[in-house]
């Protein structure tokens, strides 16, 4: 097939169409610091020996997450990720991981993603999950959209404890689809009067657990409160493997759960690309955003997959369908899948116990540091901890040390003085004893 | 004496006492193909005509019902929730979808009646 590129009379005929001078002017929404002027200062020919010298000499400026002691989580966590998961997912039978348009003929990736909701629906204790969204965050963001139609009221109240990219995320959605967002100032040490504030046109409240900084909490006797009220519980996940250990948001009460299915299968990947995972009730199903496999009989009555529930989608159902979203994290689901079923239900808690014991002996540690204070009452595998002084440049000292040793909240609320001396702390299986003994010696040092 | 009405959009529209009850006509079941599920208003919720009153979906595509006259939902025929196919084996009865307790019974008199609808089908058969 031959590949016939833009002539510049399309381009300007297609331009004047929308009415606007130039290509450039459709990028006018990118801050002007952010963007490059001109071509970048680059040779115009090299060796591929020479290149690969440049490159790996720039990439080792970096402190990579695999090279060091890391204790940084905040939504993205370093597990390990057996070789079977890569090898699996680059079966020729996997190599086509997109969703497919002509659903029928693509029964193994129907297959796996009818599995994947189902070990979704399981973790989160929900009846129905669908077969992945993009990440965490836009999974949040739709579920208080899946909750404005449902109850046909436009504020979403955003507990302080839900991570602020999400909140962000949801702020965007609702300042361009047209709704309201009630976000909560973040809490470290809890104490927010969520109900108080539910009134009779809020759809939702969203709420995090484990929350951004941590903490574990029980909201079985809040869900009947929202629903009282007429509102929906959603319920957010950024760590999912803390289902392992803890109970499930479906036990809670909750309505909707949207959760980052990172850790399990998949790398940090940059920050992206990541596995939304989505989950809710059957009787609420009509209005779930993404694509749904349903299980069913061929003509001759054996066992078979199809895309199902699609008059929801944008394909049939235009502008009104529940979500623009008519694809979903393909590979993303497929290693998670993968993984989830090396580990079994033993594994899972297995794991999840691996990453509570690691937490607790840091915490036990970190805490014995004059001055260090824990923050949480309950916590799976990240907690937040009071330094005696402002975390950024103590943060930035032990990076200098080689220690990445979490995420200090002011990187993320800049306009928080009270949080600046706040610091999040993860550690997950993969942080070793010698882990431990060098960021407590080396936090020792830099805060004496 | 009752009076039927319908719409261009394939809606019939019956008065009841001081009730309207609403519904899809054979055309459009026959046009859309198995039913299989029917979103519902809640009771109370205002409707005007020619908006969107409820949605029903069949194998081939979901398609909104419009509100034939303006007024406010007093009953919808929650039957169909468990049996939506009643839409396509009884759509002028047992397959009816609201209740309308409505608002200007002038409305009515802009839509069609049986033999204008009639020919509104004969045209775009």
């Amino acid at each position: 097939m031959r590949y016939l590129p833009l002539t510049d009379p399309d381009r300007q005929e297609m331009l004047a169409a929308i009415g606007v001078d130039s290509i450039d002017a459709l990028f006018a929404d990118v801050p002007h610091q952010a963007r490059l002027d001109g071509l970048l200062d680059l040779p115009r020919t090299m060796g591929e020996l020479e290149v690969e010298r440049a490159i790996s000499a720039m990439a080792s400026r970096n402190l990579a997450a695999g090279s060091v002691p890391l204790f940084i989580g905040g939504g993205a966590y370093r597990h390990h990720i057996p070789a079977t998961v890569d090898h699996l997912i680059q079966r020729g039978e996997f190599l086509t991981s997109y969703t497919p348009y002509q659903p029928e003929i693509s029964q193994g990736t129907l297959q796996y993603l009818f599995e994947f909701q189902t070990q979704v629906a399981l973790l989160t204790g929900m009846e129905v999950a669908n077969a992945s969204l993009y990440d965490g965050a836009t999974a949040c963001a739709e579920a208080v959209m899946m909750a404005n139609r449902l109850t046909r009221r436009g504020q979403a109240i955003l507990s302080g404890g839900l991570h602020p990219h999400y909140r962000e995320a949801c702020e965007t959605y609702a300042r361009f689809v047209g709704f309201e967002v009630a976000a909560q100032a973040p809490a470290p040490s809890g104490g927010e009067d969520l109900a108080g504030l539910i009134g009779r046109d809020t759809s939702c409240v969203v709420v995090q657990n484990p929350d951004f900084f941590g903490e574990i909490r029980d909201y079985s006797e809040f869900a009947p409160i929202c629903h009282e009220a007429g509102a929906l519980l959603v319920v957010v996940v950024t760590e999912i493997l803390s289902l392992g250990a803890i109970r499930p948001p479906g036990e809670m009460g909750a309505d909707i759960v949207a959760a980052e299915g990172q850790s399990i299968g998949n790398a940090l990947n940059f920050g992206g690309p990541h596995l939304g995972l989505f989950a809710s009730r059957d009787k609420f199903v009509r209005q779930m955003p993404g694509r749904l496999v349903g299980e069913t009989v061929d003509a001759d009555g054996r066992r078979g997959w199809v895309l199902t529930l699609s008059t929801r989608e944008q394909h049939i159902r235009r502008e009104r369908a529940t979500s623009n979203i008519c694809t979903n994290s393909g590979l993303c689901a497929l290693a998670f899948t993968i993984h989830l079923a090396l580990l079994g239900e033993t594994g899972l808690v297995r794991l999840a116990r691996l990453n509570h014991a690691a937490a607790v002996r840091l915490a036990e540690r970190l805490e014995r540091i004059p001055g260090v204070q824990l923050l949480n009452q309950a916590f799976f595998n990240e907690f937040a901890l009071r330094l005696p002084r402002p975390v950024a440049p103590v943060v930035e000292a032990l990076a200098e040390k080689g220690v990445l040793a979490g995420i200090p909240i002011s990187r993320l609320y800049p306009d928080r003085p009270a949080l600046a001396d706040v610091l999040l702390v993860a550690a997950t299986e993969m942080v070793t004893e010698e882990d431990i003994d060098r960021l407590d010696r080396e936090l020792r040092e830099v805060l004496s | 004496m009752t009076t039927l009405r319908f719409t261009k959009d394939h809606e019939w529209v019956r008065l009841d006492g001081d009730l309207a009850v609403v519904g899809i006509t054979d055309y459009a079941q026959s046009q859309l193909g198995d039913v299989v599920y029917v979103e519902l208003p809640e009771i109370g919720r205002r409707v005007e005509q020619g908006k969107e009153a409820a949605v029903v979906e069949s194998v081939k595509a979901a398609s909104e019902v419009y509100a034939p006259v303006s007024g406010e939902v007093a009953e919808v025929n929650e039957a169909l929730a468990a049996d939506p196919a009643m839409v396509n084996d009884d759509p002028m009865g047992d397959g009816w979808f609201l209740k309308l307790r409505i608002k200007d019974p002038k409305e009515l008199d802009g839509l069609m009646d049986e033999a204008a609808y009639k020919r509104l089908v004969e045209e775009q058969s």
